[in-house]
């Protein structure tokens, strides 16, 4: 008797799961994000930091030139760890026979979308005012809130990978000068840890 | 005992009619095909179990046409809601 209603409570949490979260997101997604990221961050810490003048070694020199570089660093690695993201999501819910694009994937996007456009938009605007430094401590931030805000409708564990990120992005803020550095471990490495532990805790 | 039996509902004793319910409970709303893929069953089973909580005013629906093609709808209703939590309660009751 007692134990067809803790089945009975377990099918409703299963239920309610399954039905209300998008929970076909690959572990492996995360860990190519994270090693497009760490490319990324590659290429711009060697474009930024002039290693040849030892004395100023550090010291931002950025010029309108290479600003347009670091722009097409960024979209370029942001388009890699989207579509690397996007291609083992597919081919995960692909065997799992479920639909891709329905109504909790359009949902989990949408709030994922709200705090990342705003972030987005708002880096753009103090790039072109000047402000470079502050940019890498506030994506870190605005991804995390977005995940933290996109993480009621999917895995639990991208609550506490948002958290991460915010506190990263804070820390960053306060060392504005490892800015880069903070961004390659919340971006890259996060990434690739979290999705490890995804693929390896939701394999089947 | 017999007090905490009393506050069980009927309605959702069958597993099929709980899946439902609970799927309710956490969306706005769910159309057959949805649930007749989350909860695995056939089209007739879910349409039986379907009209049975709508006989007891625990959901409503509403037809629409989506691309020319019929689409229902399925919300739970206040009362639905509210008998579900009860029951859940209930269960809770007993366990502990």
């Amino acid at each position: 008797m007692k134990e067809k209603y803790i089945n009975d409570l377990k099918e409703i949490k299963d239920i309610m799961n399954r039905s209300s979260r998008f929970i076909s997101l690959s572990g492996l997604s995360g860990v190519s994000a994270g090693i497009s990221a760490l490319i990324g961050a590659y290429f711009a810490y060697q474009m930024v930091f002039n290693d040849h003048d030892y004395l100023s070694h550090n010291r931002i020199h950025l010029t309108g030139e290479s600003l347009t570089q670091l722009l097409i660093i960024a979209l370029a690695t942001l388009i890699l760890a989207i579509g690397t993201g996007i291609y083992f999501t597919t081919r995960k819910t692909k065997m799992q026979n479920k639909k891709i694009w329905d109504h909790q994937t359009k949902r989990l996007l949408i709030n994922l979308a709200i705090p990342l456009i705003t972030g987005g938009v708002l880096c753009l605007l103090l790039l072109v005012k000047g402000y470079v430094g502050i940019v890498a401590p506030l994506t870190l931030i605005f991804y995390g809130l977005a995940l933290v805000n996109a993480s009621k409708y999917t895995l639990d564990e991208i609550r506490s990978l948002g958290l991460i990120e915010i506190f990263l992005g804070m820390v960053a803020i306060q060392f504005i000068g490892l800015g880069l550095l903070i961004w390659a471990l919340g971006f890259g490495v996060m990434h690739i840890v979290y999705g490890i532990i995804m693929e390896l805790k939701y394999k089947s | 005992m017999k007090e905490l039996l009393k506050n069980l509902d009927k309605a959702f004793e069958n597993k099929i009619r709980l899946g439902i319910m609970s799927a309710l409970m956490v969306n706005d709303f769910m159309d057959f095909n949805t649930l007749k893929d989350l909860l695995d069953v056939t089209d007739g089973n879910l349409a039986s179990h379907l009209k049975s909580l709508e006989k007891s005013k625990y959901i409503e629906y509403r037809k629409e046409f989506l691309d020319r093609k019929p689409n229902t709808k399925y919300f739970a209703t206040p009362a639905g809601k509210k008998a579900f939590r009860k029951h859940i309660n209930a269960i809770e009751q007993l366990l502990s």
